[in-house]
């Protein structure tokens, strides 16, 4: 059920004299959820950036599904499975959501240079983004331009567009991040669904405790860039290192 | 079916509709609504315009790619025929060998240059075109074997093109049947079909790519569009169909010159026409080229007419004068911007 799907090898990235990620190795399961923790800063999105290429690593190794993509362009990575969703919204803002959706579509149909046909002739891709418009409870709203969504309509969408790439490996980067209590679960219960399907590795950066010890398989803790413990959600958080960095963190913050 | 012809794609506005149905209408029938020698030149050049404007939004308001080499290919075209006719002798086989391989060096030029520079960020190939624009300026004003130098190339096309050609006896309606109506309407439809082609490619699969590109370039790469590529090539299809444009400006005018198809002038003009008439709606193209030719055309007779009217008044007969049309001209562009920073075709659109 569970085999390697990607890993990273010494994985690093400096700014200057700053190391933002410090020489991880790590290895993720298909059928696995892994939840990445760490205090602010600790180096979790970055981390994220170098897995899906937004930022080239300076060393080290990202490979997936035994292919080296460490120098890759971002397309390329999506296209070879490595799909993501953004800590901060980060979508068509003047297209409506279903052509945010379609769009993602289109994308995996390998129809973009289609020149001389409607897009809107194209069924095959509306229906599916439809569907999945639907599955994110945003069908009210389909035709609406992102702008005039609310923040957590918007973050809903964010997820979809992840969902409608389905890709090998999913990245969500705090994916309720400033959502009401009520509308939160609507993104859980998508993540969850897709945890049981066992066929796609899962990464989570998230804050809360609550959503980690329902959904995590794992958790990996990260501190100061570098990788603090790693196991099973129950032993981690338990642990010393995250008692001190993480959750001594947060209580100073309350 | 007429759904189908605009792609979908409905004015969305009853003015604009009636704006554009108006401006069709004039341009189909410019040679017998509005018969004189100047004004049918004036059609023609509103025609083209509009395809050189619209394949310019194709690129900026679609792709959000700024270039100042829009003239170049432009003048790559009609250069194209002025060469191949000069060389070939008159014949439509000039005509075709020239618009074909003018597009064809556009589109090369555009792929070269952009494969340079837009991988880097838009504000290298925005210089990289100007600075590519006045070098290919400058050539061709030098090289004056070839291309004539200022002076330019004056050639001779098909004769069933000029006015001496008869395809019917008599008149219709007072118009001679003759080549010089028959040039006409190869280029009005040439335009149409370019136009026509245009409206289909911006809402096909791909100008849903560049809109999602415009957008949020960086979340276009993260779905698995690469933008690089898809930055080329539309840069590349806007060049080809400059270039096409300024084949049919040279077969228009049986001359061409750095003037009337190289200049920087025309390329601030694109830019003013794109701006008038709303970025990223196709039809921003019509509105735009439309009014800003006949402006260029007769706002100097305009403004003669007012600068009598008002002979009794001191001062006003003097700034009304015909000289300062580009006065006016400018006072016209400052305010439609002001008003309508979306383009006459944008605020059309909102006001609905």
């Amino acid at each position: 059920m569970s085999h390697p799907i990607l890993q990273t090898t010494d994985l690093t990235v400096r700014f200057g004299g700053h190391v933002a990620v410090d020489h991880i190795s790590c290895t993720f399961n298909t059928g696995e959820l892994t939840a990445i923790v760490g205090p602010n800063g600790a180096g979790k999105t970055t981390y994220f950036n170098l897995i899906s290429g937004q930022i080239p690593s300076s060393e080290g190794k990202v490979v997936l599904n035994d292919r080296d993509i460490t120098r890759m362009s971002v397309a390329q990575r999506t296209h070879l499975g490595i799909g993501r969703a953004f800590q901060l919204t980060n979508l068509f803002p003047n297209l409506n959501v279903l052509e945010n959706v379609r769009l993602v579509i289109q994308s995996k149909s390998g129809r973009g240079f289609n020149m001389f046909s409607m897009a809107s002739s194209h069924d095959d891709l509306t229906t599916p983004a439809m569907e999945i418009v639907e599955r994110v409870r945003l069908a009210d709203q389909a035709l609406q331009p992102v702008t005039e969504l609310s923040h957590g309509d918007q973050r809903k969408l964010e997820v979809a567009l992840l969902i409608a790439l389905d890709p090998l490996v999913y990245m969500f980067d705090e994916p309720t991040a400033g959502m009401s209590v009520d509308e939160a679960p609507v993104v859980l219960d998508l993540i969850a669904e897709l945890k049981h399907r066992k066929d796609r590795s899962i990464l989570l950066v998230e804050h809360k405790m609550d959503v980690i010890a329902k959904l995590a398989d794992r958790i990996i803790v990260l501190h100061n860039g570098a990788l603090a413990a790693d196991g099973e959600p129950t032993e981690v958080i338990a642990s010393d290192v995250v008692q001190e960095a993480y959750m001594g963190k947060e209580l100073e913050d309350v | 079916m007429l759904n189908k012809l605009l792609s979908g794609d409905m004015p969305r506005s009853t003015v604009l509709a009636i704006l554009l149905a108006v401006i069709l209408i004039c341009l189909a029938l410019a040679p017998f609504i509005f018969p004189g020698v100047r004004s049918v030149d004036t059609a023609a050049r509103i025609c083209i315009f509009i395809v050189l404007v619209a394949s310019y939004d194709l690129m900026l308001g679609y792709g959000g790619i700024v270039s100042f080499a829009h003239t170049m290919f432009f003048g790559l075209g009609a250069y194209g025929v002025a060469l191949a006719s000069t060389h070939m002798g008159r014949g439509f086989d000039a005509l075709l060998v020239g618009s074909l391989s003018g597009a064809l060096i556009a589109a090369l030029l555009a792929l070269l240059i952009g494969l340079f520079s837009l991988r880097v960020r838009a504000i290298f190939f925005a210089m990289i075109t100007l600075a590519v624009a006045s070098a290919v300026a400058v050539l061709v004003s030098q090289l004056s074997g070839l291309t004539g130098g200022e002076d330019g190339l004056s050639y001779k096309i098909p004769r069933e093109l000029g006015p001496a050609f008869k395809f019917a006896d008599g008149e219709l309606f007072g118009v001679k049947m003759n080549g010089k109506l028959l040039k006409y309407y190869l280029v009005f439809f040439s335009c149409l079909i370019l136009f026509l082609l245009m409206l289909r490619m911006v809402h096909s699969p791909f100008g849903r790519v560049l809109l999602a590109i415009r957008e949020n370039d960086f979340r276009a790469e993260a779905i698995g569009y690469r933008v690089v590529h898809y930055r080329v090539v539309a840069t590349c299809i806007s060049a080809a169909i400059a270039a096409l444009a300024g084949s049919l400006y040279a077969i228009w005018l049986r001359y061409v010159g750095p003037d009337t198809s190289l200049s920087m002038e025309i390329m601030i003009d694109i830019l003013l026409m794109v701006v008038i008439g709303g970025m990223g709606t196709m039809y921003g193209a019509v509105i735009g080229a439309t009014l800003f030719v006949l402006a260029q055309n007769y706002l100097q007779n305009l403004m003669d007419v007012a600068s009598h009217a008002v002979s009794g008044i001191p001062i006003l007969p003097d700034l009304l004068n015909a000289d300062r049309w580009l006065l006016w001209l400018g006072v016209l562009f400052i305010l439609s911007v002001y008003f309508f920073p979306t383009g006459i075709v944008g605020r059309l659109r909102q006001g609905k």
